[in-house]
Parts: C-alpha cells; structure tokens; sequence
C-alpha cells in the first residue's frame, strides 16, 4: 500500500522550497539563460532562413515549445542531480526519516516538488515570451495546471532513474540517451509530419511531445485541439505514480 | 538502532516503543524521540538555525514554538553565536551539538544516540557528556551505544554488552565491574572473549 500523508508529504516540499527561496535569485536568472539562448540562436538565426512553418513566423513557431522543455529541465534535473543529492551525499533523506516522515511522504513530497518547480520554470519562461510578443493569445495561461501535472510525470520518470542507478554519473545515460533526444523530436523545432512515420509513434510515448503539442496550441489560442495530448498526460502521471514508490522505497530502506 | 527508531524493519521478531509495534505506527513513535545518528547529516543547504526550525515543520510544531526551542537549544548545546553559521563552516565538535540540539527539538521522551562522541577530541566529547547528563537529571530516557567503555561508564544507569548481535550481559556499570573486577572496559574484554591473551 502507498499511502503518504499530505501534511507529512507537504513538509518535504516545503523544505526544498525554503532551499530553493535562499538561492531563487541565482539560479533563475541561470535557468533564463538556455531558453532564451534556444531562442535567440535559433529563433532569429535560424528563423531567418526557415521564414515560415505552417504560416507562423519561425521564432513564433518554436516559443511555445521552449515553455515546454524548459519546464521539462527544471524537473527532470532537480529530481535526478537533486534528489541524488540529498539521499546519498547530503544524507538529508535519513535526517527527514528520523522524524514523523515516512519514507512514502518523503517520495510524494519530491514530486510534488519536481512538479512545482517544473511549473514555475515554464511559467516565467511563458512570460519571458509573452512579453517579447512570441504568443498570440493569453489562453496560454491555461497551460500552467498542466506544467505541473507533465512536471509530474517527468519528476516520477527521474525518481525511477534515480532508484535504480548505481552513482551519479549513470545520469549521463539518462540525458543523452532520453532527455536530449526527447528534447530535439519532440516537434519543438521542427513538425515532426515530414518524418518517417516511426518517429511520430514512438515521439508519442514520450511525454514532451505531448506538452509541446499542448502549449503550441494554448499559445495560438486552440483549446480544444490538444484534449488528446492531456489525457495522455493525466493518464500517464496516474499510471507512473507507483512506481517511484516501490523502486525508492527498496533503495532508501537498503 | 535504525529498527527502535523505524528506519528499518526488523528482520524477525517484534520491536516495540512505548508499547506500539515499529511496524504498525512509525510516525507516532517517531514523534516522541529524538536521533542522534552517527553521521553528521545536517541539513547544508540550511544554516544551522534554519536546520533546527526545517526539522520543526517536519514535527508539525508551529514556527513560534519552534523559533522559541530552536533558540533555547542554540543556547543549551552553547551554540547561540553560531545561529547564522554555514553548517560546513562548523567544526565537527558543534556540529554534533548542533545534531543534539535537532534531536530534542521536539522534546523527545526517548533519545537515541548512536555514538555520540565517535571521532571528537577530548574537549568536545566532554561539552556532549555535559550536556547529556543534564538531559538524563531532566528525566529524558537515553538509549546510546558506543565503543568507548568510559563514555558507558560515566553515562548509563544500565549497560549492556553486545557481541556478534547478542546481549551478553546487562546489569548498571558498578555492579558489572563489581561482579567481574577491573574497569569497564576489562569487564567488556574479559566478557567478549576478546583480550590478549599472551603465551
């Protein structure tokens, strides 16, 4: 049975939210930096010679994605790097568990903080373009509830990596064998219909893909275009979730 | 160690604290004791002031009650200056005072310590034996293993000695050196069967 206690679950999160509060000032302005380089490199650079995909104006084209993967960093990194951390170098994890948290409200509370995190980053970065003028309606907005829930879903994927790697460097893997290529075929840069037909199946079973289609049809003010995209969302977040409870649970209790 | 204060569950056999089984209602026991672990795992994203009110939240206690402790702690383990220290800035004696000030934050009925003193010079394990005696005169109940026989001496009513996981023999400290001669850690070597023998 997995049954955190919220309370319990919600004292974890407040914990890495005090954390991140101390160093939010330095670390946001860093986690400015990629989005807006992605944007800038390729949006302008490459968006003059791609003038137009699918009648939007190439940096136009890319903006909503960026929403999508820079909230995709945000919880994936905190919930590898971050979570490894603190269970094995820091060993805050056996302080948390000398007090009435359980192991289970531990876990809950890494995610929803994973989740939380992953939301704020792609919400400052939908306002970051928002303000340069990249959106074309402030139904974007709607987005946000579902940043969080993708977090999630990004958050429970790490929290597996994180159960079953041997040390820290097996990250690696991770990144370049997952994120990064998840990152380039997700349709962020480039619609993935012109490819072979197996790309779209199996950019299907990734998570970002999804998102990416959602925030690019928020952000031109299509609602009900993407219902598809956030089932695929919602359902896969629910089937995930006990996952990273057994597996973590079987790590932290060694 | 890590079964009394539900980290683990037991491989066999029942374990209980105050009366409640380890494996039934972790979180209730767990909120009546205090660990002192042997590793230092204060928290380094904190100072040490901001360690003792996290670990508050994690007992529920609201933030004027845990700012009031946390203070009065700081003071007790004779901390009150360090209050805004970076915890890697601390040398190891204060960071296990600190590590003791966390563990009664909750005002513990049982304390648990897992070597307190391991590694610390001799001034510093003395500050901790201080301030272990006035908790054991305020009537808190602690339960420490450690492989120094003066530090069992000086602390514990009762001693238990333990070889390969089993009790060998548990009785208080005077009555042990009574009964088998010598000081505490002769009576330990004598009854482990680990003493040099010289032929």
């Amino acid at each position: 049975m997995i049954s955190p206690n919220l309370t319990r679950a919600f004292r974890v999160w407040q914990r890495n939210f005090t954390v991140y509060t101390k160093l939010y000032l330095s670390s946001l302005a860093l986690n400015f930096v990629e989005p807006i380089l992605y944007l800038a490199a390729l949006g302008i650079g490459l968006g003059a010679f791609v003038k137009e995909i699918n009648g939007v104006p190439y940096i136009n084209f890319i903006a909503p994605g960026i929403i999508a993967s820079s909230s995709m960093f945000a919880a994936i990194y905190e919930c590898t790097y971050g979570t490894y951390v603190r269970m094995t170098f820091q060993k805050t994890f056996d302080a948390i568990l000398a007090t009435p948290v359980n192991v289970d409200d531990l876990i809950a509370g890494e995610l929803m903080w994973g989740a939380t995190k992953s939301m704020i980053y792609g919400t400052i970065i939908m306002i970051v373009i928002s303000v340069f003028g990249l959106v074309d309606s402030s139904l974007v907005a709607l987005a946000i509830p579902l940043l969080f829930i993708s977090g999630l879903v990004f958050a429970e994927i790490s929290l597996i990596f994180v159960a079953i790697v041997p040390g820290i460097d097996s990250f690696n893997y991770f990144y370049t064998l997952l994120m990064t290529p998840m990152f380039l075929f997700s349709g962020i840069f480039f619609p993935l219909d012109n490819l072979p037909p197996v790309v779209v199946k199996i950019a299907f079973f990734t998570p970002l893909y999804h998102l990416v289609n959602i925030c690019r049809s928020f952000a031109s003010g299509h609602l009900a275009a993407p219902m598809k995209d956030i089932a695929w969302i919602i359902v896969i977040a629910l089937l995930l979730a006990p996952c990273p409870f057994v597996l973590m649970r079987k790590r932290i209790m060694k | 160690m890590r079964i009394i204060y539900c980290f683990m569950p037991q491989s066999s056999g029942e374990v209980s604290v105050f009366g409640v089984d380890v494996t039934q209602e972790p979180s209730k026991i767990k909120a009546r004791i205090g660990v002192m672990p042997q590793e230092d795992n204060l928290d380094p994203d904190l100072n040490a002031l901001e360690n003792l009110i996290v670990y508050a939240r994690y007992f529920n206690i609201p933030r004027r009650g845990a700012l009031l402790s946390a203070s009065n702690l700081l003071q007790f383990v004779q901390l009150e200056g360090k209050m805004k220290a970076k915890i890697g800035n601390l040398s190891g004696g204060m960071k296990r005072r600190l590590i003791l000030a966390r563990a009664l934050i909750n005002n513990p009925e049982l304390l648990i310590l897992d070597e307190p003193t391991t590694g610390l010079d001799p001034h510093s394990r003395h500050t901790v034996w201080d301030k272990l005696k006035q908790l054991r005169e305020k009537d808190t109940t602690l339960v420490l293993t450690t492989h120094y026989m003066e530090e069992a001496e000086k602390l514990c009513d009762r001693v238990a000695i333990m070889d390969g996981g089993k009790i060998v023999t548990i009785d208080s400290p005077s009555s042990l050196m009574q009964l088998h001669g010598g000081n505490l850690e002769d009576v330990y070597l004598k009854l482990t069967g680990k003493g040099l023998t010289v032929t």
